[in-house]
């Protein structure tokens, strides 16, 4: 098969020592950053961007793909030592996996979800094998006026389908939108939003944008609201399984697995919903339902393992269409951009050397996490007790850094806690950070996207709703707008006929 | 959020009713949008081979801001609240302390303005010192021996390692 040919291709350029190295310093930054309360996958990947900022891209995304599931694999022991999770992917895994910490199972814990992590994610780097070219296929077929239709429905569904509010995300989203717009046009070359300022013609580098947001907001946002209680930090030793365990954990795995890839993949599906469905679906199929809410493995083991596939199903549409459905592949988006590279069913086509060597270091940074954090579990705990002053002066010092580096300019940094203003703005009044993200990177494109139909239809609005495909895909933004309206209906003709 | 149900008492809820403070973001909103349409109407229209030109996409997201602030104020006006973030390090049941916010904001700052004419290694040692020192930090030589060791490294590993863009500043030559 030829995406197989090319995978072992890709292999052989991961294979070498240097290589090899890369992605094992990827792994150790990856998971000892995401270890480190607060940061998240997506803070992890926007800081750590200037380390690659020298290197040739196949190493810069060997690095990625370490620092990837390394990050998300530092969330999940976080979530179960802490018990107070950094992001809403491991809010699941918290529930059960401190609980069991607290009972003296905390190896236990941490070891079904290392061990559950690489099953689901090696399982899940194998269907983006088999998906990708398939999805690539069907993506050369779409012109224009379907990409603007793809990104109208990512706009919405990240506004609309995450998050408790649809004006917050709303407004989130049009934030974003507008920094996308400031700059010069890249069709007249006139000014917009400039505001008379030089460094801003260039447009906001979406580096920028993440790190203010993620990195500098978090630190201003923990600075007002510091806890000075120290979080209760449970001692682990070297993670293991009884037979009991494993026995109790392979089927999670397998359906966490099966619940977490197809969300990763769609444009709003995310990782919260398929850990959460997994939680639930375990609980009603376990032998031990009693132990739940006090320490079940199955409610570690499923969750999990759906969280990691989902992380690898979300590099379907990445790669693919150039579709981010989440922060850390919004961010990864940006850094391909900052090598020249823009992903798109063209990229499998004009750098496979490129896409297949990222995919290859998939399945060899999964296998070098498990490797290492079965016996380094007990050094990545130490971790969580570094004191709190020196880690978010750390992560200022090095979102700076990050920041400047990237235009050598010291207005960034000015813009960065403008940003960080935002952000900190946005934490307080729970607007979601996601679709302002999504909104910035896409934003640009569905404006060339749709000027573009509108140029081949001579400014006749009918171009941009283009063929069946957009057709189809305006149908599922119009049902999710209406949802609620829909929702609230059905609900209401159901109570009236059962009272 | 935490995980375990303890329901958290909002310091702001009981002593005001209500969470006032989000008007403001509203207008925020609704002054950005009037922002963006004041630009988007300066861009003179050229004629040439694209029929929509720049102008329109501000005038849209404009026109969307000044419609979000409205449907977020009457959600306000209902009783609606934004759901705060919480994290490891978080503790919502405190007020928000602006003495810490504008310290670090302050030592940030700092290192912006001073990171060309001194250069990194002293800046980035001012921010992470002076960071530590707005989080509570109070091991002031501690502090700073990390901070000149991270300066240090930082600066050898990707200035002169990597090839990334930190200015050397006074130190040029030194180090």
């Amino acid at each position: 098969m030829d995406a197989l040919g090319h995978l072992l291709g890709g292999f052989a350029h991961v294979v070498t020592p240097l290589n090899l190295l890369v992605a094992l310093v990827g792994v150790v930054i990856g998971t000892g950053v995401g270890v480190l309360p607060g940061i998240g996958p997506a803070m992890t990947v926007a800081l750590l961007l200037p380390v690659t900022y020298g290197m040739e891209p196949t190493q810069a995304f060997i690095m990625f793909a370490g620092i990837y599931y390394g990050g998300m694999y530092g969330g999940s022991t976080t979530s179960i030592l802490l018990n107070t999770p950094g992001e809403s992917s491991s809010v699941v895994t918290a529930i059960e996996g401190n609980k069991m910490a607290k009972a003296g199972r905390a190896a236990q814990a941490l070891a079904t979800a290392a061990i559950g992590s690489f099953i689901a994610g090696t399982i899940g780097t194998l269907l983006l094998v088999l998906v990708a070219p398939v999805v690539v296929t069907f993506a050369i077929s779409l012109g224009a006026p379907d990409y603007f239709a793809i990104m109208m429905l990512a706009f919405v569904a990240v506004s609309a389908v995450l998050g408790a509010s649809r004006v917050r995300g709303f407004a989130s989203l049009l934030l974003g939108l507008v920094i996308g717009v400031i700059g010069i046009d890249a069709v007249t070359g006139q000014q917009r939003l400039t505001l008379g300022v030089p460094q801003l013609a260039d447009g906001v580098d979406v580096v920028v944008v993440a790190v203010g947001i993620f990195a500098v907001g978090e630190a201003l946002w923990v600075a007002a609201h510091l806890r000075r209680s120290k979080g209760e930090v449970i001692p682990v030793g070297q993670p293991w399984m009884g037979r009991d365990d494993w026995g109790r954990s392979w089927k999670p795995w397998l359906r966490g697995t099966a619940l977490g890839f197809p969300f990763g993949a769609l444009p709003a599906g995310g990782a919260e919903i398929p850990t959460f469905l997994s939680y639930l679906a375990e609980k009603r199929l376990s032998r031990h339902p009693e132990q739940f809410g006090k320490g079940a493995i199955e409610g570690v083991a499923g969750p999990e393992a759906a969280n990691n596939a989902s992380a690898a199903g979300t590099l379907v549409p990445m790669l693919a269409i150039g579709l981010p459905t989440n922060a850390v592949a919004a961010v990864m988006l940006a850094a391909f951009e900052s090598y020249g590279i823009q992903p798109g069913p063209l990229l499998f086509q004009r750098e496979p050397d490129l896409v297949w060597t990222l995919i290859a270091s998939l399945f060899v940074g999964n296998l070098l996490l498990l490797v290492l954090n079965l016996p380094l579990a007990p050094a990545w705990a130490k971790l969580l007790r570094i004191p709190r002053p020196y880690l978010y002066a750390g992560i200022l010092f090095f979102a700076s850094m990050g920041a400047y580096a990237v235009n050598a300019q010291p207005f960034d940094l000015f813009l960065l806690l403008v940003l960080g203003a935002l952000g900190f703005a946005m934490r307080r009044f729970g607007l979601p950070v996601l679709p302002l993200i999504v909104g910035v990177i896409l934003g640009p494109r569905a404006e060339l996207q749709g000027r573009r139909s509108l140029q081949l239809s001579g400014g006749d609005l009918s171009g941009l709703l283009g063929g069946p495909v957009s057709y189809l895909i305006y149908a599922v933004i119009l049902l999710v707008l209406l949802w609620p309206l829909v929702g609230r209906h059905m609900v209401g003709a159901v109570r009236g006929r059962a009272a | 959020m935490r995980v375990e149900e303890k329901p958290v008492t909002d310091v702001r809820e009981s002593s005001r009713g209500g969470d006032r403070a989000q008007y403001g973001l509203c207008a925020f909103l609704a002054l950005v949008g009037l922002l963006v349409i004041a630009d988007a109407l300066r861009i003179t229209r050229l004629t040439g081979g694209d029929p929509v030109g720049p102008r329109p996409l501000p005038v849209i997201l404009g026109a969307l801001l000044l419609v979000v602030a409205a449907l977020y104020a009457l959600d306000v006006a209902r009783g609606g609240q934004g759901e705060q973030e919480g994290g490891e390090d978080i503790d919502l049941s405190t007020r928000i302390d602006w003495r810490t916010v504008a310290l670090l904001a302050a030592a940030f700052a700092v290192n912006a303005v001073l990171i060309e004419p001194l250069g990194w290694v002293i800046s980035g040692t001012l921010l992470f010192w002076g960071a530590a020192f707005a989080l509570g930090n109070r091991h002031h030589v501690r502090g700073l021996v990390i901070a000149v060791a991270l300066s240090l490294i930082t600066f050898y590993t990707f200035a002169i390692g990597l090839g990334v863009n930190l200015p050397a500043g006074v130190l040029q030559g030194v180090l």
